[in-house]
């Protein structure tokens, strides 16, 4: 016995797929994903409508959603992330219903109570064996943790497993486990691998974004959490990812070992284990080959569920315990609230991700961004979203000075002590403003096309339409 | 302080705008190598328009003008004097009767917009085989020139040498303008580090040309800015030890000693005079100079 | 400032404007920035502004904007009016 199918379409038979129902995906294959199209091109064949879409991500890969959106087949969207085409046609207005966003912590959060339900799981898999044991190291698609899959494969009425590798009975490890595995699916691909990890992560060589690190990691030397057991976790681009390269050196001159390093994992961060800065790595998305192999080979180096990772429902998540986190940001207004969902035109364009859960946890939550990006400062009077709110952000660090968070005196302080150049954040905008000119006003004013959902379930913002 | 002297190109508005993050101590806002012939007049505008825009802070300005001989310099000479550099750096400098045709054109600058004569001062750009040979005669030439510098790459194509990563072809250059300077009484910089990704090289290269002898080290990209000024600054150890020497310096003073030691090595007056350097270097950097009792 | 022909000044190089200058019956700016409606207004006034601090009366002045900021936008225009005082029709 065994659950092989012999295609997509005969799995969503047996699946009953319906009008109206909830069918996940997780985003491990990133924008080089086929299934979610692969899945919604058989719904739309079999003449299926109203389905809800309840991803952990979405890419510009995924446009032939919008197709979908127009012909009924797809009416609902729920995601933590948005970007591309994808972002631009909510904004303009092509889906009815609102879409929810969430975070990376909320998505399994609302899962794992129930609050989300879903009929179907499409779970991509990397490898996998006939009885549905599946993982994401093995095979031309490797794309490492599949630790945002992880919730969905337990509580969905129905999970199909996807694959374009089979290995025998019993795959190991198994990130995803038979036990909750309903069918197995073989395609010939699941995802073009250039498109879901990059060969390596490069960090940046813009010389702005490169005197951004290095005051990044200057704060972090002067917060006096460099002590050993430090933990930390960054973005994967920008200045974020140069920030370990001038933390180093200086853990190197402090003699400070860390405990581990979380996240979104790149060669940086497994450099960085395997040269003995951290004892471990904890592992919820790997960006690129070198954390793909690590996480294969590195007892030392483990994934982690989306749960555990971030999780506010969860006893404890990862980001409680975690130190520092460093993240990027679209604008920052003066109270400090980031806003990671929309471009300046107020055009959906990504989402939290782990952006909120990351830096309600950590105990210092910087953002790295430059003062301004072509003619824009990054700080304003309000953002035109909210995704992180300021009370759980700390420091913002530009290239020309840093900010901090009113709330945290101390910190401030010892910044100053360290010789950091300390402004008001107000400061700062004026700053931008002197070079730049002040921005005349932006603000769509169309209906609500999305609402961002904070990890404690609030409604904290809404995005509304272009038009 | 001129530990570094980066360059910018006069007509990229993007590098214009954030020249003064970096921390170098100079900036060469560069109107000759970085721009196109056919755009040297929009160069000359941007540049006069970002200074008076933008507000570089403590770092020097010093800009690169195009060579004797070119249709370009006397445009650059009218468009550049009024903005008040620190310096203008004419290139292609042969001997000392350049330095006496840009210092009159300049002088005819600065009387047409009302300047103090002699305001402008001069860093003339060795680059060619006469340069060299004429160095002395170069920094004495006149009371404008401030400093001399020099350029490897324009030089070794001269030389009709081989351009290497370990700089032989370079090194009688490297030292006879140190010496022309320190005879002059004028700073002397060292040829940029061409490699944006050999950071360790561009440790050890600045490494040498401070031990013998440069005031400090031009660089062409923002990246090797931190390097090269560390190679230049004092570091805690000579400062420590320039300390130590002021201090029995000052005891044999006070107890009318005519010679004094130092862990059993004789401080004489050339070892005073560098001691007084870095303290001096180290007081101009805010590291802490003279202990003040 | 009399316009005689074409010219351009600038590139699309992120903080820089391309500017092309061409004669026209009065003096008309057209537009087209990446930060749009955050400094079009601006960038308009900016570019008549030192059109006509030069004297210039007839000439289309098209902007294409890559976020340039105030004093480059000066200098393009500038440069582009220039050139084309210079230029042949």
């Amino acid at each position: 016995m065994n659950k092989m199918i012999g295609s997509l379409r005969e799995a969503m038979e047996a699946c009953q797929l319906r009008d109206g129902m909830t069918l996940s995906f997780h985003h491990h294959l990133r924008n080089g994903d086929q299934v979610l199209n692969q899945v919604l091109a058989q719904a739309a064949q079999m003449g299926i409508k109203g389905l809800t879409i309840q991803a952990s991500s979405l890419f510009d890969v995924h446009a032939p959603l919008i197709d979908h959106i127009k012909s009924g087949v797809v009416t609902g969207i729920e995601t933590n992330y948005m970007s591309g085409r994808i972002g631009r046609a909510v904004s303009e207005g092509v889906l009815q219903k609102p879409v929810r966003f969430r975070s990376h912590g909320g998505r399994p959060d609302a899962i794992d109570t129930g609050r989300v339900h879903i009929d179907i799981a499409f779970i991509a898999a990397p490898a996998a064996d006939p009885m549905g044991n599946a993982n994401g190291v093995a095979g031309p698609a490797a794309c490492g943790s599949l630790g945002y899959a992880m919730s969905d494969a337990r509580h969905a009425d129905r999970v199909v497993i996807i694959t374009d590798h089979m290995e025998p009975y019993p795959l190991m490890p198994a990130s995803i486990g038979e036990e909750n595995v309903d069918m197995v699916v073989k395609v010939d691909s699941i995802g073009d691998p250039k498109g879901i990890v990059s060969g390596t992560t490069r960090i940046t060589r813009d010389p702005v974004g490169l005197t951004i690190a290095r005051y990044a990691a200057q704060v972090i030397e002067h917060s006096g959490l460099l002590k050993p057991g430090f933990s930390f976790q960054t973005g994967a681009g920008g200045a974020s990812l140069a920030v370990t390269q001038y933390l180093k050196p200086i853990m190197k001159r402090l003699g400070v070992t860390g405990s581990f390093g979380l996240g979104g994992i790149t060669g940086y961060l497994v450099d960085m284990l395997e040269e003995g800065y951290f004892t471990s790595l904890m592992d919820v998305q790997c960006f690129d080959l070198r954390a793909v192999q690590s996480i294969r080979d590195n007892p030392r180096h483990q994934e982690v569920s989306a749960t555990r990772y971030a999780s506010p429902g969860a006893r404890t998540a990862a980001v409680n315990s975690l130190d520092v986190v460093v993240l990027g940001a679209t604008e920052i207004d003066t109270g400090f609230n980031v806003n990671v969902h929309t471009d300046s035109n107020g055009v959906i364009m990504g989402g939290s991700g782990g952006h909120s859960d990351t830096a309600a946890g950590a105990k210092l939550s910087m953002i790295v961004a430059p003062l301004f990006r072509a003619r824009l400062p990054i700080v304003v009077d309000k953002v035109l979203c909210v995704t992180t709110p300021g009370d759980t952000v700390d420091v913002l660090v530009t290239q020309r000075g840093v900010a901090v968070n009113p709330a945290r005196p101390e910190l401030r302080d010892a910044l100053k002590q360290g010789g950091l150049p300390v402004f008001d954040i107000g400061e700062l905008k004026d700053m931008a403003e002197r070079v730049t000119g002040k921005p005349a006003l932006v603000r769509p004013q169309g209906r609500v096309v999305a609402e961002v959902e904070y990890r404690d379930q609030r409604i904290i913002d809404r995005i509304h339409s272009m038009g | 302080m001129r530990r570094t002297m980066m360059f910018v190109p006069g007509n990229n508005p993007g590098m214009l705008l954030n020249a003064d993050v970096y921390g170098a101590d100079a900036l060469i806002l560069d109107l000759e190598d970085a721009v196109a012939p056919g755009e040297k007049d929009a160069a000359r505008v941007l540049v006069r328009n970002a200074l008076r825009a933008f507000d570089y802070g403590s770092a020097e300005i010093i800009i690169r003008i195009n060579p004797l001989g070119t249709p370009f310099i006397e445009d650059d000479i009218r468009a550049v004097v009024p903005l008040k550099p620190a310096m203008i750096m004419p290139t292609k400098v042969a001997g000392a009767e350049d330095i006496h045709a840009v210092s009159a054109m300049i002088l005819e600058a600065e009387r047409a917009n009302g300047l103090p004569e002699g305001s402008v001062g001069l860093i003339p750009l060795l680059e060619t085989a006469m340069g060299i040979e004429n160095a002395y005669h170069i920094a004495t030439a006149d009371p404008r020139v401030k400093a001399i510098f020099l350029g490897a790459e324009d030089l070794s194509s001269d030389l009709q040498a081989i351009r290497s990563k370990e700089n032989h072809e370079i090194l009688y250059a490297r030292g006879r303008v140190v010496m022309a300077a320190r005879a002059a009484g004028v700073d002397c910089y060292d040829t940029p580090f061409t490699d944006v990704n050999d950071d360790e090289g561009l440790a050890q290269d600045a490494a040498f040309a401070r031990a013998i002898g440069f005031t400090g080290k031009a660089v062409i990209s923002p990246r090797h800015v931190p390097a090269v000024n560390e190679a230049f600054s004092p570091s805690e150890q000579d400062i420590a030890y320039a300390r130590e020497v002021m201090a029995v310096i000052q005891e044999g003073e006070r107890l009318g000693r005519g010679a004094v030691s130092l862990r059993g090595k004789m401080i004489d007056k050339p070892i005073v005079d560098r001691a007084r350097r870095v303290l001096d270097a180290a007081e101009a950097l805010g590291l802490g100079g003279y202990e003040h009792e | 400032m009399q316009i005689q022909g074409r010219a351009m000044a600038g590139t699309l190089e992120s903080n820089d404007v391309m500017v092309t200058v061409s004669p026209a019956e009065g003096l008309e700016v057209q537009v087209a920035s990446i930060v749009l409606n955050q400094f079009g207004k601006e960038l308009k006034r900016v570019a008549l502004d030192t059109a006509r601090q030069l004297g210039a009366e007839r000439a289309l002045i098209e902007l294409d904007d890559r976020g340039a900021v105030e004093c480059t936008v000066r200098a393009r225009v500038e440069t582009a009016l220039t050139r084309a005082k210079e230029a042949t029709a």
